[in-house]
């Protein structure tokens, strides 16, 4: 569904990815895990063309996005929740998710929003509410829901248990499983939090600054004594094995 | 300030006081205490000296801050405030209610006893101005687009009108909407290079923008006519009938067909009824465009453009098209600017009217409706209405535009009303 090749981005002079191979197959779960500034969301703001591969290509269902305008990559049905959720804080929920559904048919609408109230109740009691009035949880259960109002068929995913609470970072991983299992979303998910990421995944990559230097299913990676030493028992990311 | 809690801290009052006092002094020893006047005679100019006026306004500067310090401070500002916000809540939730009454208000003030040419003359004023507040309303606060230049399109507008007259006797009807084109055309020129801007950046362009439209009307000669503008715009017609006494040959005038005696009234009011039906006509344009994915969309972008990228918004051309948008309501407003003077020249086309347009817009509240009435009558209306106080009208000016910052500082109705109220019961219908 999604393939990267050999892809590099720049910073200005910076080389944030140093040639990444990746792939994502329809119905997958894939989590990428590193430490902080390894390119992981660097990856996914360049899938979704901002900024810009400088090298390499990046393909969507077999047609290539690699400079295609980010507004367009999404209307391909690639929706994103990212980095620091960026909800509209000065809209309501329901606003938030209205926007959400711009680039889908109208039709749609009520059984959308119905659905992504179904996987989050709390965004239904608090739709008349300003998004910034939310807690944080509840900020990136809008940001997942206002993506999925896309109807997006790959759904990407940057650091949804950030700062939150482990519960509550449960309860979001739950409803990734879900949206994964019974609407039939790929979902691409970029995590610090390792642990939770390759449990939940299917497959996993490991990033190590701007490349992937391991790749497997999530139960591999969770057991692999180099993952578990430099992501999971709180060691240093020293991994250095070729992917 | 430590005067805030307990008894005031008198030497501290006194001291800040002292510090106001000297900046007034610096300020009042050039601008009152020197007066140019006219000698007679041939003799020319001469400079006379009024020292004791400042002494009087030294005096007043710190008389008044240790008054605001030592008894506002601790007591009244507070109360000031809340009562302030509580009556703006008061009217956010009767926001329909008194929309209606205040469109009611509008239509029958013509007819009330007390409405004399005058105070027709000023609520046009008032509305014009009202309308150029809800069209830079939508650049500014639905887009969040800071724009500066806003009086070049209301000059797009009313040139357009008053060229189209001259040379092809287009009537105000035939040029309404072409002027409204012209000036959307050239919200475009401007969106086109500040795409790519935010904030300081783009108002500085923008301010440049205005200016540029100003000068080239200045210079342009052949075509502008320059400085000496342009006269003898014809004035609008009430479909068709004209407001003049003795119509030309085989017309008929507005008071003839209606068997009234003439007046110069007539015209007045229906100016006046024209504005409001022009501002009425914008304010439902962008209360409707709202709910439109496409005024959605320019809420969105003006709080984060990096997420609505990744929504599928186009920002490209939700900008242009919000430029677009906010200049047509300005070159309607400015045709009937032409229409109504009867004369046009880039002398009303300054950066101050930019400046009062965007006030109103920014004291009113961002993105308010009704906000945009209430500051355009307060910034427009009331230095209008004090005309007879001469140069202390603008006393009045600065002194409502200190109170609202110090008040209301994220403008008077602060509040962005939501465009959508799924099951909130006590909530009314979404205002008109």
């Amino acid at each position: 569904m999604l393939t990267v090749r050999g892809v590099h981005t720049f910073y200005g002079n910076i080389e944030a990815l140093r040639g990444v191979d990746l792939d994502v197959a329809a119905g997958e779960i894939v989590s990428l895990i590193g430490a902080n500034g390894a390119g992981k969301s660097t990856l996914l703001m360049t899938i979704c063309g901002n900024p810009r591969a400088a090298r390499g290509t990046i393909s969507f269902e077999g047609e290539d996005i690699t400079h295609e305008e980010t507004y367009r990559i999404v209307r391909r049905g690639i929706a994103q929740a990212p980095e620091g959720r960026r909800i509209f804080p000065h809209m309501t929920v329901i606003e938030n998710l209205q926007l959400g559904a711009l680039v889908a048919p109208e039709e749609h609408f009520e059984d959308d929003l119905r659905r992504v109230f179904e996987l989050f109740p709390r965004l239904r009691e608090r739709q008349t509410q300003r998004g910034g009035t939310l807690s944080g949880g509840e900020q990136q259960m809008l940001a997942i829901g206002r993506a999925l109002m896309s109807r997006p068929r790959l759904l990407l995913l940057d650091e949804p248990s950030l700062g939150l609470a482990p519960l509550v970072v449960r309860q979001i991983y739950d409803v990734v499983r879900e949206i994964n299992e019974q609407q039939h979303v790929t979902i691409f998910l970029v995590e610090q939090n390792a642990f939770n990421a390759l449990r939940l995944a299917h497959r996993g990559y490991v990033m190590v600054t701007g490349r992937i230097t391991m790749t497997g299913t999530g139960r591999e990676l969770l057991t692999n004594r180099e993952v578990r030493a430099a992501y999971l028992e709180g060691g240093q990311p020293t991994v250095r094995v070729g992917g | 300030m430590s005067a805030r809690a307990g008894s005031p801290d008198f030497p501290g009052i006194l001291r800040d006081s002292g510090l106001v006092a000297l900046v007034a002094l610096f300020l009042a020893f050039p601008l009152v205490g020197f007066h140019t006047i006219d000698q007679g005679g041939g003799a020319g100019m001469g400079i006379e000296t009024r020292f004791p006026w400042v002494v009087v306004a030294v005096a007043a500067a710190f008389v008044g801050r240790f008054l605001q310090l030592a008894l506002l401070r601790t007591h009244a500002p507070v109360a000031v405030e809340r009562s302030l916000s509580r009556l703006g809540e008061v009217f956010q939730r009767n926001t329909v209610w008194i929309a209606a009454a205040a469109i009611t208000f509008a239509i029958v003030l013509p007819m009330l006893p007390f409405a004399d040419r005058r105070l027709v003359d000023l609520a046009t004023l008032v509305l014009t101005y009202v309308m150029l507040g809800w069209g830079l309303n939508i650049v500014v606060g639905l887009a969040g687009l800071l724009d500066l230049g806003y009086v070049a399109f209301y000059a797009v507008g009313a040139y357009s009108f008053a060229l189209f007259a001259l040379h092809f006797d287009f009537t105000f009807w035939m040029a309404l909407p072409i002027a409204g084109l012209f000036a959307a055309a050239f919200g475009v020129l401007l969106g086109f290079p500040v795409l790519r801007l935010r904030g300081d950046y783009l108002a500085i362009v923008t301010l440049g923008f205005g200016e540029i439209i100003r000068i080239i009307l200045l210079n342009w000669y052949p075509v502008t006519r320059g400085p000496n503008g342009i006269s003898d715009i014809p004035r609008p017609s009430f479909f068709g009938l004209e407001f003049t006494r003795r119509p030309a040959e085989g017309e008929v005038a507005f008071h003839e067909f209606f068997g009234l005696e003439y007046s110069g009234l007539h015209r007045i009011v229906f100016l006046y009824y024209l504005i409001l039906a022009l501002a009425l006509i914008t304010n439902l344009f962008t209360l409707r465009i709202r709910r439109l994915p496409i005024g959605r969309a320019w809420e969105a972008l003006r709080e984060d453009e990096i997420a609505c990228r990744t929504l599928g918004i186009n920002p490209t051309n939700t900008k242009l098209s919000a430029f677009a948008i906010g200049a047509m309501f300005g070159g309607f407003a400015g045709s009937f600017f032409a229409a109504r003077q009867g004369f046009v020249s880039p002398e009303s086309f300054t950066f101050v009217e930019s400046a009062l347009i965007l006030a109103v817009v920014v004291l009113g509240g961002m993105g308010s409706q009704v906000g945009v009435v209430i500051a355009a009558i307060i910034l427009v209306g009331l230095p209008e209405w004090f005309r007879d106080l001469q140069e202390y009208r603008m006393l009045v000016f600065g002194g409502a535009m200190v109170a609202i910052m110090v008040w209301r500082p994220r403008g008077l109705i602060a509040h962005r009303d939501p465009t959508v109220r799924l099951g909130v019961p006590q909530r009314p219908e979404p205002s008109a």
